[in-house]
């Protein structure tokens, strides 16, 4: 029950988009679309489930006042380890993402995990909680693209079933902040119906 | 000229929170007050330009002559890191009116991803003026980094005049905080996008 | 639980902490770097043949003034056709294309290599099935400019400035197959 019940936070009570507002930066920039949304958010996931159970371990040898700088260079790491690998396999994905995989380094999420949760419990536990909150990134950013997709370009994964254009705003900045908006709404709306 | 085309584009037509979405978070986070949004414009400010020069200078002569470009991120944000404890440090002895000021962004900014954006975007994006474009010079980078914090500050401020009206304003419970706010920064960046086209 | 914030473990925890990353981070490094090179290799491979028509060999790069690089297919002694790296700005950055182009001057497919232009609008010059099939037999006979500009170019709904660069880049190479066959003449 509690093992699972570490997963299942991040999709809902603990979600990074909708509830914790978390990583805003790439989850309005690079959800013009739901396939660029999915692969953005497995990116996060892969950097959240390794720092998390690195950060777990070396936690304890970790003197006080320098815990933040530690962290952030393990953060780092990571997110470059992603960057080469990607490259090297995924080269037109990380085109397509470009920017917003080094920043991943600063999404606020990655360190606040560290922070709040990893620093504190067990390896196991603390990859349990980044696959859960990596995955409810994920949720999140794939359903904004979904919208944005439908919207901006009349597609979903690249499938086209309405003709035609789309309005192209939902694809640029204004309907990034819109859809996310109208999203947290119902977010609202649904959780406390719960 | 090059320079004026640099400022124009990156106050309004690229403006870093409206179009290219780096620093939302604490964009979000501390506009609810005209005062505190200009704090920590201020302080942003004054990282991003230094954090440039800083990463700018680091990754032509250190970075590139060794071939290890693929060790700018986490080279930069080690330097953006200490950059702004430093800052504090040497704030709080030089001018404590400006600590008191700035000093309660300072350690929120390590984490603003619009640093380590701009740092990364001028040392890898090329730059197209008129039929031409190529990688900035120091100063273009100075400039460049000094325009984009002037274009936060720009729409920080705006929003967070709209906000202390949306505060007072009665609206639906769901859409209460958040969601109206993102709202308006939606219809802001409609209006943003009409710049698009002038340089 | 966590140590003591005493000065030497502080140093020595930064230290073993940056010592340890720097020797993954070198690891990975010298991993990935042939896949690296050879990832960059196929995507310049993929978008050559996606250009020329089939057969015939195909020459080492080329460099000529007013294009990047450039590759002829030829079968014996006879060239097939040429493909040009080609490279001018957009609206969000250079963009470059490679245009295949037929001895006559004739474009026989164009791919993009690399662009920075807005998702939505410029970026359909790499997924918008008008505008990229249009290039498929773009005869010489025709105009290479924009129809709003007098020409016989289809351009993207809403982003003319990309339609343009494009149009350049693939009349640069055009204009470099035109200059080849004159100075065999």
């Amino acid at each position: 029950m509690s093992k699972l019940k570490l997963i299942t936070d991040g999709f809902i009570k603990n979600n990074p988009t909708f509830v914790l507002v978390l990583g805003m930066c790439p989850t309005l920039a690079t959800t013009t679309s739901a396939m660029n949304g999915l692969e953005m958010g497995l990116a996060t996931l892969f950097v959240l489930i390794l720092s998390n159970m690195a950060i777990s371990l070396i936690a304890p040898i970790v003197p006080d006042k320098v815990h933040i700088p530690v962290y952030i260079v393990v953060i780092a790491t990571f997110v470059t380890v992603l960057q080469l690998l990607m490259q090297a396999y995924l080269p037109s994905v990380y085109q397509t993402l470009g920017l917003f995989i080094p920043l991943i380094v600063v999404n606020c999420i990655v360190l606040g995990r560290a922070e709040a949760f990893a620093n504190k419990n067990s390896v196991i536990d603390s990859a349990l909680d980044g696959i859960g909150i990596g995955l409810g990134f994920t949720l999140s950013l794939t359903v904004i693209g979904i919208v944005r997709e439908i919207l901006g370009s009349g597609s979903i994964f690249g499938w086209k079933f309405i003709p035609g254009d789309g309005i192209l705003a939902f694809v640029m900045a204004p309907g990034a902040f819109m859809v996310l908006g109208y999203l947290m709404v119902l977010f609202n709306k649904i959780a406390k119906k719960n | 000229m090059e320079y004026i085309i640099i400022i124009v584009s990156a106050i309004f037509v690229n403006n870093i929170l409206l179009s290219q979405f780096l620093g939302i978070c604490p964009f979000l986070g501390v506009s609810n007050k005209l005062s505190t949004a200009t704090g920590m414009s201020g302080a942003v400010c004054f990282v991003i330009t230094l954090a440039t020069v800083v990463t700018y200078l680091l990754n032509k002569y250190l970075l590139l002559p060794f071939g290890l470009e693929f060790l700018q991120t986490i080279a930069f944000i080690l330097v953006i890191a200490a950059l702004v404890q430093m800052v504090e440090i040497v704030l709080k002895k030089i001018s404590p009116s400006l600590y008191q000021a700035l000093g309660i962004f300072l350690p929120l900014i390590t984490t603003n991803c619009a640093v380590l954006g701009v740092a990364i975007t001028v040392v890898t994006k090329e730059f197209t003026f008129g039929d031409a474009s190529h990688m900035l010079n120091l100063g273009q980078a100075v400039v460049y980094a000094i325009a984009t914090s002037l274009g936060y500050g720009l729409a920080m401020i705006l929003f967070a005049g709209l906000r202390e009206h949306l505060a007072m304003n009665d609206v639906p419970k769901s859409f209460k905080g958040l969601p109206i706010a993102l709202i308006t920064v939606s219809i802001m960046a409609m209006a943003f996008l009409g710049f698009s086209g002038i340089v | 639980m966590a140590a003591t914030s005493s000065l030497k473990n502080m140093a020595l925890c930064l230290t073993g902490v940056c010592l340890i990353c720097a020797a993954i981070l070198g690891g990975v490094y010298a991993l990935t770097y042939q896949p690296i090179q050879d990832a960059a290799k196929k995507a310049l491979v993929a978008s050559i043949a996606e250009v020329l028509p089939e057969g015939g060999n195909l020459s080492d790069a080329q460099s000529a003034e007013g294009i990047d690089e450039y590759y002829v297919s030829a079968a014996d002694t006879t060239v097939l056709a040429y493909a040009v790296k080609s490279t001018t700005v957009g609206f969000g950055g250079p963009l470059t294309v490679m245009v295949g182009v037929l001895p006559d001057g004739t474009v026989y497919n164009t791919s993009v290599l690399a662009h920075s232009e807005t998702p939505g609008l410029g970026a359909k010059c790499n997924s918008d099935e008008n505008f990229m099939s249009q290039w498929k037999g773009f005869g010489p006979e025709k105009i290479l400019k924009v129809k709003k500009d007098g020409g016989d170019v289809d351009a993207i709904t809403a982003s003319t400035i990309t339609s343009r660069a494009y149009t350049a880049a693939v009349e640069q190479a055009v204009n470099f197959v035109k200059s080849l066959n004159k100075q065999e003449e």
